[in-house]
């Protein structure tokens, strides 16, 4: 096995890349089954959201220690019995510290173990990276799903059932949008979320464009290329 | 641009061109009287959603041209057709900010979401409806009286609710209409009432005799598929009939079926729309077939008292397979093609 030296400095990217540039949900789009299924309110997306960061965070500092132990050719079989391990660990302590979070998330909590995002954390950082390195980076992924959890679960809270976290925003003389309680609900949030950051990106871009363009041509044809584009 | 358009045309010259908007306007003609007789039947409150689903669907479809950067498509008044039929769809006493979403919607995500006009896997009235049924399943299944004396001096007490707050119950003005009498009351309407439209319903769905006259008129105008409202209305009957014979006590006559709720309407000016379904004659048949076929097992079978409307969005959805099916073979070219 050629591991090459793994002495990449900690910077601030390695925590920073899964919360905007790298965001599992928002650019990687990985680990959708939970995102779209238990994001119905903000308590259950927040729970789900510090579940999966607590695996993610444990597997991939056990994968990283292990990096040189485990033979390349059964390294999926092996990651995939610690991130179980952990798993289990989770469901346990969400069994005994709240049944109500536990019956809300239902399956989805032993399901973290087939999402892809923590699978592809490990083989993609924490099987090339040292143990520091890899909690940065697994916890700034895990905070990026977590957000991203949030703001799919506060929109559809929000509009579904006229509260965040339980407490009622719009009094009670809201009508509820039950379809947003409803699977169609989390597919619509989601697309919204993500035109908003494709959109947020595409204008970035083309500032950047304009920017680089503005010396040539004196900032006129700015407009026009981006038109064409 | 140029101010000079110079349009080329192959021959042969004698034969007008029938353009999108020209196509567009005459189902809007068409519309009109059934809007008229909404209007007459359920009073201002018609008039009032009418009004505020055109007015969200042009208004979503220039926004998005706009934010697009696109030329206008209000022009060609496929949004106002768009809008006419959700309304026509939805239940008098829905408060107008819930139809302003609906449009909203129906046209945001039912055809801009596409690629505009021609693009639209879906048709987008039913999209909006769609929605509204998921988001707010206690307005759209709220049904009133028609012809209330009072209807013309004041509006329904949900109509004007204001916006994302819950309307006022319309206690005194409710009614069954003729699906839910019998689904959940088992009260059988005169097939002669449902024929003229002096039921309750949906603002535009009463008057089977109305939207029939209306479809006539496009027919003979050359300007829609005679094939698919006569497939959609002989496959409900067809299942209907079926039904009924194997158990006169449980299920209503294919008449009832036929007449009752949304059919009408849907298949004459949803189920024909031009984008949403199939090109090919044997295609257009099954994809008839198919719409009244669910409509009726949805009826009979199903939760709701209504399914015009999911067999018309799934028929929308089998189309491209039922083309792909029906494709006729080219002369010459041996066996079908496996598919």
């Amino acid at each position: 096995m050629a591991i090459k030296p793994d002495t990449q400095p900690i910077t601030p990217d390695t925590f920073l890349s899964g919360i905007w540039r790298e965001n599992p949900v928002f650019v990687m789009l990985l680990g959708m089954c939970p995102v779209l299924a238990v994001t119905n309110s903000v308590a259950n997306a927040l729970a789900m959201g510090l579940a999966t960061t607590f695996v993610l965070l444990c597997s991939n500092a056990l994968v990283s220690l292990l990096r040189r132990q485990i033979p390349k050719e059964v390294r999926i079989a092996a990651y995939i019995i610690i991130i179980a391990t952990f798993v289990t660990v989770v469901d346990y302590l969400i069994h005994a510290i709240s049944l109500e979070v536990y019956d809300a998330l239902g399956a989805f909590i032993q399901l973290i173990v087939v999402n892809c995002m923590i699978l592809g954390r490990a083989e993609a950082f924490a099987s090339r990276n040292r143990l520091s390195n890899t909690l940065v980076n697994s916890l700034g992924m895990g905070i990026g799903f977590t957000i991203a959890l949030l703001c799919l679960g506060s929109v559809r809270e929000l509009l579904g059932a006229g509260a965040l976290l339980g407490y009622p925003i719009f009094g009670q003389s809201f009508e509820p949008w039950i379809i947003m309680l409803l699977p169609p609900g989390g597919f619509f949030v989601l697309a919204a979320w993500l035109l908003l950051f494709a959109w947020l990106k595409e204008s970035q871009q083309r500032r950047k464009q304009a920017a680089a363009a503005a010396p040539q041509n004196g900032g006129k044809l700015g407009g026009a290329s981006i038109h064409a584009r | 641009m140029s101010a000079l358009h110079i349009k080329l045309k192959t021959s042969p010259h004698l034969i007008q061109a029938v353009s999108v908007e020209q196509i567009m306007r005459n189902v809007v003609y068409a519309l009109l009287p059934v809007c008229a007789f909404a209007v007459w039947h359920f009073g201002i409150s018609a008039l009032a959603l009418l009004v505020t689903t055109t007015a969200a669907c042009v208004g979503t479809e220039r926004v998005i041209n706009l934010l697009s950067g696109k030329p206008s498509t209000v022009t060609d008044f496929s949004a106002v057709i768009t809008g006419l039929l959700l309304a026509l769809t939805l239940p008098p006493a829905f408060p107008l900010w819930m139809a302003a979403v609906s449009g909203i919607i129906g046209i945001a995500l039912g055809k801009a979401m596409f690629g505009g006009l021609g693009y639209n896997l879906f048709n987008p009235a039913l999209i909006g409806r769609a929605f509204a049924q998921g988001a707010f399943p206690g307005a759209i299944s709220t049904w009133t009286l028609p012809g209330h004396p009072d209807r013309f001096v004041e509006f329904l007490p949900s109509t004007l609710a204001i916006p994302f707050t819950r309307p006022e119950s319309v206690d005194g003005w409710t009614s069954a209409t003729p699906l839910t009498a019998w689904k959940f009351q088992g009260v059988d309407t005169p097939s002669m009432e449902l024929f003229t439209g002096m039921v309750a319903g949906s603002v535009g769905e009463t008057s089977a005799l109305l939207i029939l006259g209306c479809g006539l008129y496009l027919v003979a105008r050359r300007m829609m598929n005679w094939h698919i409202p006569a497939a959609v209305l002989s496959g409900a009957f067809i299942t209907a009939g079926v039904c009924y014979l194997i158990d006169p006590n449980a299920y209503p006559t294919p008449w009832f079926v036929v007449l009752s709720g949304g059919l009408m309407l849907g298949a004459v000016f949803m189920a024909s729309d031009m984008v949403a379904s199939p090109v090919t004659r044997s295609g257009v048949w099954l994809y008839g077939l198919l719409i009244g076929f669910l409509t009726v097992i949805i009826r009979f079978f199903g939760g709701l008292p209504e399914g015009v409307m999911y067999a018309i969005l799934l028929g929308n959805a089998a189309s491209p397979l039922i083309e792909r099916i029906t494709q006729p073979r080219p002369y010459g070219t041996g066996r079908r093609r496996p598919l």
